[in-house]
């Protein structure tokens, strides 16, 4: 177990700069770390996203992409000056590209603790299609 | 970036020190014998001279209960689990990026606390602690008398 802890950054990845899109909001941009998993029937997206809650967060399915968003408000304590910082505050960001036997309509995310999970359930049975050749 | 510690205790803190940051630039976790990683939660502190500091860190996904909060003289320690991902044999991982285990993080504080008065709350997987500066170490104005 502690090797799996060793490779695991505890930094927070930030993203420099997204296929040349700036923002406009004036906050960091970081990548949320996930876990995907697969079982018999869903695939599963769990998400670190601490400081975003159920109105922050948006998740949108495009074509194939799924978006995840979340916004951050940082709450400053008032009166008190930033003396030792490890981690930056910011919105996160992450796109994946789903296959297509996922049930998109039926998509289930919930956020507990600053943690999302997406519940993504397989399609049934892609029918596959057997194309015949035929010879002129 | 440097937490400044009021009195440096000895030469050797300060090399330890140093090689735990060393050790969280090169090597990003430093695990301790019973295998709790050292270097997590990340932190943040907020200082207000005379009236104390706010630790924040971010720990999303924690049980409140699984998490212990100590302060010992003017050291602060955050030990706590971060449950195992689920795992089966039907599962089939792609990614996991995500840490997971025992964590015990300690800091080394610039004040001696008011033990009795410090607060933590946790939510939205921020946990933020209150340590209100001990009452006999905040700094006395002096009033300087004259005799004439």
């Amino acid at each position: 177990m502690t090797e799996e802890l060793r490779k695991t950054d505890t930094q927070k990845q930030e993203i420099v700069e997204e296929n040349q899109v700036e923002r406009t909001r004036e906050t960091r941009l970081f990548v949320p770390r996930v876990d995907i998993y697969e079982s018999k029937d869903d695939i599963n997206l769990i998400a670190d996203i601490p400081g975003a809650d159920q109105d922050s967060i948006e998740i949108t399915l495009e074509k194939n992409i799924l978006t995840i968003e979340a916004r951050v408000v940082t709450e400053k304590p008032v009166d008190f000056s930033l003396t030792y910082a490890e981690y930056g505050i910011g919105d996160f960001k992450r796109k994946f590209t789903l296959s297509n036997e996922i049930d998109k309509d039926r998509i289930n995310a919930v956020v507990k603790d600053g943690v999302l999970s997406l519940k993504m359930p397989k399609a049934g049975p892609a029918k596959a299609q057997k194309i015949e050749v035929k010879s002129a | 970036m440097e937490f400044r510690k009021r009195y440096s205790s000895s030469v050797w803190e300060e090399m330890d020190k140093l090689q735990r940051e060393m050790n969280r630039l090169f090597d990003s976790s430093n695990v301790n014998r019973s295998g709790a990683i050292l270097d997590f939660p990340a932190i943040n502190v907020w200082t207000k001279a005379d009236s104390g500091q706010v630790i924040i860190a971010e720990l999303p996904g924690i049980n409140p209960d699984d998490l212990d909060i100590k302060v010992v003289g003017e050291s602060l320690t955050i030990t706590g689990l971060r449950d195992l991902p689920e795992q089966s044999e039907d599962l089939k991982y792609h990614r996991q990026e995500r840490g997971f285990g025992r964590f015990a993080r300690s800091i080394q504080l610039p004040f001696p606390v008011e033990t009795e008065k410090i607060e933590a709350t946790y939510e939205k997987g921020i946990l933020k602690i209150w340590l209100p500066r001990a009452e006999g170490d905040k700094p006395r104005k002096i009033l300087v008398k004259s005799n004439s």
